[in-house]
C-alpha cells in the first residue's frame, strides 16, 4: 500500500513538470494540443494526489502501525474522526493536505477557465504547477509520508502508535487546519492570474475581475480559520486568551493583513484605473506571505506553540521563495509601463486618499507584525544577540493602528470621490461623532478609565452609526418610492448593490469584534486553592465548590470539579471545569467550563491538585464581551456572502462600458 | 500646498509615530535569550534586563507555595531556581523533565523570578521513534 502512495507522489511530480514544461513550450510554439495535454496532467495529479491522501487516511484509520506516520500520529483509543484529521496533524500529512488542496484547486480554475482566457491560461497552469512542483518535491524526498519503521532490515509492526498530541483532541481540530490551509492555498491563484497577465502584457482589469471573488472566498476560509484558532484557545489552553502573538497565529495574520488591504485597494483599479503596481505587488505579497507562513510552522526557524519538529525543510522554504520574489520583482519591473494609473490623486479630503491611508496602516501593521515575529533572528544577525518581543511589544504597536483603522472604517465609505468639502464632511459625520462622544462620556462618568477602551468604543459606535444610518438612508429611499416597510426596503436595498451594503455588513461585524476586543481591557481573575465543599466570591458571582468525581475512559484518565455558580443568590447552574491525563501520552491537559453569556464570560479552569493533594487549585476568569467577538465574526461570514451574491441590478462601472468590452464583461459576470 | 506635501506630511506623521511606539515596544518587551551558564556569570548590573532562560525542568523540583511554583531549570550539570508567580496557569504541558522557557528577571539573591513559563513536551506534535528508524519504501 505505502509503495503505491510514494509512487503516487513520485508521478503526480513528473506531471507537475511536465504541465509547467508543455504549457509554457506549447504556448509559445503555438500548439494548442501541448497546452491542453498541460491542463489535463493537472486532473491526472489531482487524481494520483487524491489516491496517496486516500491511502494515508486509511492507513491512519485501520491503525496500520507499520507506517512512522500512522505510529506517531494515531493510536487505537482515538475516535474514528481524529484518527482522520491525524491527516493534518503532522508534517509529512500536513504538507500532503497542502499538496492536495493545491491540486483540488488548480483542478477548478483549469475546469472553469477550459474556454476563457486562452492565451493567459497556459502560464496561469504552469505557476500553478510549479508551486504544486514544489510541494511535491517536498513529501517525494524531504517528508515522506509513507516510511515504515524498520528494525536492521526488517519492518516492524508495534502494536499501537502514540496518538494525536491531546491538546489537538478537540472538535475544532477537524476544521481550524484545513479552513486555514483553504486560505493559504487559494491565494496561489489570484497570484498566478496577477502574474499571468503581467506576462502577457494585459493592463491588469482582466485578472481583477476574475479573481476578485476568489480572492473573497479565500479571504474568509483565511478569516474563519484564524477565528477558529482564537475560539479553539480560548476554550483549550486554560488562559482564557483568544489571540497571544505567538509566531503562528501572526504567520496566519500576515497574508490576511495584505489580502485585507488588497481587497480595498482593488477598488481603486476598478473604478479609477489606479493603484495597478500597487495590486500587482499586493497579490505577490500575499502569496509569499502565506509560504512563509506555511515555512515558518515547520522550520524552527522561531519557537512557537505550534511548531512542528525542527527540519531542513526550511532551506527549500527560502531557496522557493528567494527563486519566486526575484522572479516577480523583476517581472513588475520590467512591465512597469503597463500599469500606468489612469488618474492622480487629488484631495487629502477624498475617498481615494482614505484608500491610500487604509492600505498604508495595514501594510504598517502587517510589517510591524512581521518585524516583532522575526526580531530575535534580525537581532541575532545584527547585535549577535538574540532578542525576542512579546505581546506588549505587538499591543502597543497594533492598538493604535487599529483605532486608527477603525476610524477610517467609518470615514472612508462616506467620503466622495476626488475631493470633498468640510461643509458636506460635517454633515455627514456630525451624528455619528455626537454618538460616539456621547458613548465614551457616558462610559467614564461610569467609572470606565480605561483610555484605549473609551476610544475604541467611541470609534465603534461611530463606525456602527455611519453603517446604520447608509442603511437606513438608501432604504427610506426605496420606502418612499415603492411605498413598503423599511425591513423589506433594506432588504431590497442590499439587493441592488450586494457589494456595497455586503462590505458595510463585514465592517459592522469586524466593530462588533472590535467591542469584544475591548472587553479585554475589563479582565477579572484569581487563583485560588480551595478544600472541596467551600465557597468563594469571584465579583458578583459567587462560587460553590463540591468534591472531586474521577473516573478512567480508553483514551484518558479525568477528574471533575463541580462548581455551583450563582449570582446575587440567583442560580446559574453547574460547571464541571475537568483534568485529564491522556494515558498513550502521559500528558495532562484541562478541559475549562465556560458560561457564556452576551455580556461576560464565567470561565473555570481545574489546574490540578495541590502539593498535599487535599485541595484543588482553581483558576477562575470572568471576561467580559469575549462573545461579541463570535458574533462579529458571523456578521462578517454573512456580509461576504452578500458580497458574493450577485447583484440584482448589473453595477457596471461606467469607464468599463465602452463598446466591444460590455459583451466580454457580462460573460464574465455570469460565471 | 504641494501636492506631495500634502501627502507626504500625514504619511511622515503616521510612519514616524509608529516607528517611536515599536522602538518603545521593543525597549520595553525585549527580551534576552541566555543559557543557564551566562545567567549564573552575570553581574548585579544587569538585574534589570528581561531574560528568557531554557532548560529541563529537574525531576521531582516542582513544589507550589500559594501562588507561586517553585522548581530547578537544568542544563547538563548547570542549575538555576526559579520561582514563578505569574497569574497564568502553567502549560499543561510543564511536568518533570519537560524542555521549558522561562521569562523574567534574575533577583539580587540568584533566584530567577520568572513572569512567564513556556513548556514543551520532550515529544512535540512530531514523536521521534526511539525504537525503530524509518525506512524509505523505494529503496
Amino acid at each position: 500500500m505505502e509503495n503505491i502512495g510514494s509512487l503516487a507522489i513520485l508521478l503526480a511530480f513528473c506531471f507537475a513538470v511536465y504541465s509547467v514544461v508543455a504549457s509554457i513550450a506549447g504556448k509559445w510554439g503555438r500548439r494548442p494540443f501541448l497546452v491542453l495535454s498541460a491542463e489535463r496532467a493537472v486532473y491526472c495529479i489531482w487524481a494520483l494526489l487524491s489516491t496517496a491522501a486516500g491511502i494515508l487516511i486509511y492507513a491512519l484509520i485501520s491503525g496500520d502501525y507499520r507506517m512512522t506516520y500512522v505510529w506517531s500520529h494515531s493510536n487505537h483509543a482515538m475516535p474514528t474522526i481524529y484518527k482522520f484529521a491525524s491527516w493534518w496533524g503532522g508534517q509529512e500529512g500536513s504538507l500532503l493536505f497542502w499538496s492536495w488542496l493545491l491540486a483540488s484547486y488548480s483542478s477548478i480554475v483549469v475546469f472553469r477557465n477550459r474556454r476563457r482566457f486562452r492565451d493567459m491560461m497556459p502560464y496561469v497552469t504552469a505557476i500553478l504547477m510549479a508551486t504544486q512542483a514544489f510541494f511535491i518535491i517536498l513529501i517525494a524526498f524531504v517528508a515522506k509520508p509513507f516510511n515504515v519503521l524498520e528494525e536492521g532490515r526488517l519492518i516492524v509492526n508495534v502494536g499501537d502508535g502514540q496518538g494525536l498530541n491531546p491538546l489537538l483532541q478537540y472538535w475544532t481540530m477537524v476544521i481550524h487546519p484545513p479552513m486555514l490551509y483553504l486560505g493559504y492555498v487559494g491565494f496561489v491563484v489570484p497570484f498566478a492570474f496577477a502574474i499571468a497577465s503581467l506576462i502577457t502584457k494585459q493592463p491588469g482589469e482582466e485578472w481583477i475581475k476574475t479573481t476578485r471573488r476568489w480572492t473573497l472566498v479565500t479571504w474568509l476560509f483565511q478569516t474563519t480559520g484564524i477565528l477558529l484558532g482564537a475560539g479553539w484557545a480560548y476554550a483549550v489552553l486554560g488562559w482564557g486568551g483568544y489571540w497571544g502573538w505567538d509566531p503562528v497565529e501572526n504567520a496566519s495574520l500576515l497574508p490576511w493583513i495584505t489580502a485585507t488591504a488588497f481587497l480595498h485597494s482593488v477598488m481603486m483599479q476598478e473604478k479609477k484605473g489606479m493603484m495597478k503596481v500597487w495590486n500587482v505587488v499586493l497579490v505577490s505579497t500575499t502569496f509569499f506571505l502565506c509560504i512563509f507562513g506555511t515555512m515558518l510552522t515547520r522550520s524552527g526557524v522561531v519557537n512557537s506553540v505550534h511548531a512542528f519538529a525542527q527540519s531542513s525543510i526550511g532551506t527549500y522554504f527560502t531557496t522557493f521563495l528567494a527563486i519566486g520574489i526575484a522572479g516577480t520583482v523583476f517581472l513588475i519591473l520590467n512591465r512597469l509601463d503597463y500599469l500606468k494609473s489612469e488618474a492622480q490623486l487629488e484631495s487629502v479630503l477624498s475617498r481615494e486618499s482614505t484608500f491610500l491611508f487604509n492600505n498604508l496602516i495595514l501594510l504598517a501593521s502587517c510589517f510591524a507584525v512581521l518585524w516583532g515575529t522575526l526580531f530575535p533572528v534580525i537581532s541575532e544577525a545584527i547585535t549577535g544577540e538574540k532578542i525576542s518581543v512579546d505581546a506588549p511589544f505587538f499591543n502597543r504597536v497594533e492598538i493604535p493602528i487599529a483605532m486608527f483603522l477603525l476610524l477610517l472604517t467609518g470615514v472612508g465609505p462616506l467620503i466622495a470621490w476626488r475631493r470633498s468639502s468640510l461643509e458636506s464632511l460635517q454633515k455627514a459625520f456630525m451624528w455619528p461623532l455626537l454618538a460616539g462622544v456621547a458613548v465614551a462620556g457616558t462610559l467614564a462618568v461610569l467609572g470606565v478609565h480605561h483610555i484605549y477602551a473609551l476610544v475604541s468604543l467611541m470609534l465603534c459606535t461611530f463606525v456602527a452609526v455611519t453603517v446604520f444610518m447608509e442603511f437606513v438612508k438608501g432604504a427610506s429611499a426605496i420606502k418612499q418610492k415603492s411605498g413598503t416597510n423599511l425591513m423589506t426596503a433594506m432588504v431590497e436595498l442590499t439587493h441592488r448593490n450586494t457589494r456595497r451594503y455586503g462590505g458595510y455588513l463585514v465592517h459592522m461585524g469586524i466593530v462588533i469584534m472590535f467591542v469584544g476586543f475591548t472587553g479585554k481591557a475589563f479582565d477579572k481573575d484569581m487563583t485560588v486553592e480551595v478544600a472541596p465543599n467551600s465557597s468563594l466570591q469571584l465579583g458578583r458571582y459567587e462560587l460553590h465548590v463540591g468534591g472531586v468525581e474521577e473516573g478512567t475512559t480508553e483514551n484518558y484518565q479525568w477528574s471533575k470539579l463541580p462548581v455551583a455558580l450563582s449570582k446575587n443568590g440567583e442560580d446559574l447552574g453547574t460547571l464541571e471545569p475537568e483534568h485529564r491525563i491522556y494515558l498513550a501520552q502521559k500528558q495532562p491537559t484541562s478541559e475549562v467550563a465556560i458560561r457564556r453569556n452576551l455580556n461576560e464570560d464565567v470561565y473555570l479552569n481545574f489546574a490540578g491538585m495541590s502539593a498535599d493533594g487535599q485541595r484543588a487549585v482553581l483558576q477562575a476568569y470572568v471576561f467580559p464581551l469575549v462573545t461579541c467577538i463570535w458574533i462579529g465574526y458571523w456578521v462578517v461570514f454573512m456580509g461576504t456572502l452578500i458580497c458574493l451574491t450577485p447583484s440584482k441590478m448589473r453595477m457596471i462601472w461606467a469607464r468599463t462600458q465602452v463598446v466591444g468590452v460590455a459583451e466580454k464583461h457580462a460573460d464574465i459576470r455570469q460565471n | 500646498m504641494n501636492k506631495y506635501l500634502k501627502f507626504g506630511l500625514p504619511i511622515a506623521a503616521i510612519i514616524g509615530t509608529l516607528g517611536w511606539l515599536a522602538a518603545g515596544g521593543v525597549r520595553d518587551s525585549g527580551t534576552y535569550y541566555k543559557t543557564i551558564a551566562e545567567v549564573n556569570k552575570m553581574g548585579q548590573d544587569t538585574l534589570e534586563k528581561r531574560i528568557r532562560v531554557g532548560g529541563d525542568v529537574a525531576p521531582n523540583s516542582i513544589v507550589r507555595e500559594g501562588k507561586d511554583v517553585k522548581f530547578v531549570l537544568m542544563q547538563d550539570q548547570l542549575r538555576l531556581n526559579v520561582v514563578y508567580s505569574g497569574i497564568d496557569p502553567l502549560p499543561d504541558t510543564f511536568k518533570d523533565g519537560a524542555q521549558a522557557l522561562a521569562d523574567g528577571k534574575l533577583g539580587p539573591d540568584g533566584v530567577f523570578r520568572a513572569s512567564k513559563i513556556q513548556a514543551k513536551c520532550a515529544s512535540k506534535y512530531e514523536a521521534k521513534p526511539s525504537m525503530a528508524k524509518p525506512v524509505n519504501p523505494n529503496s
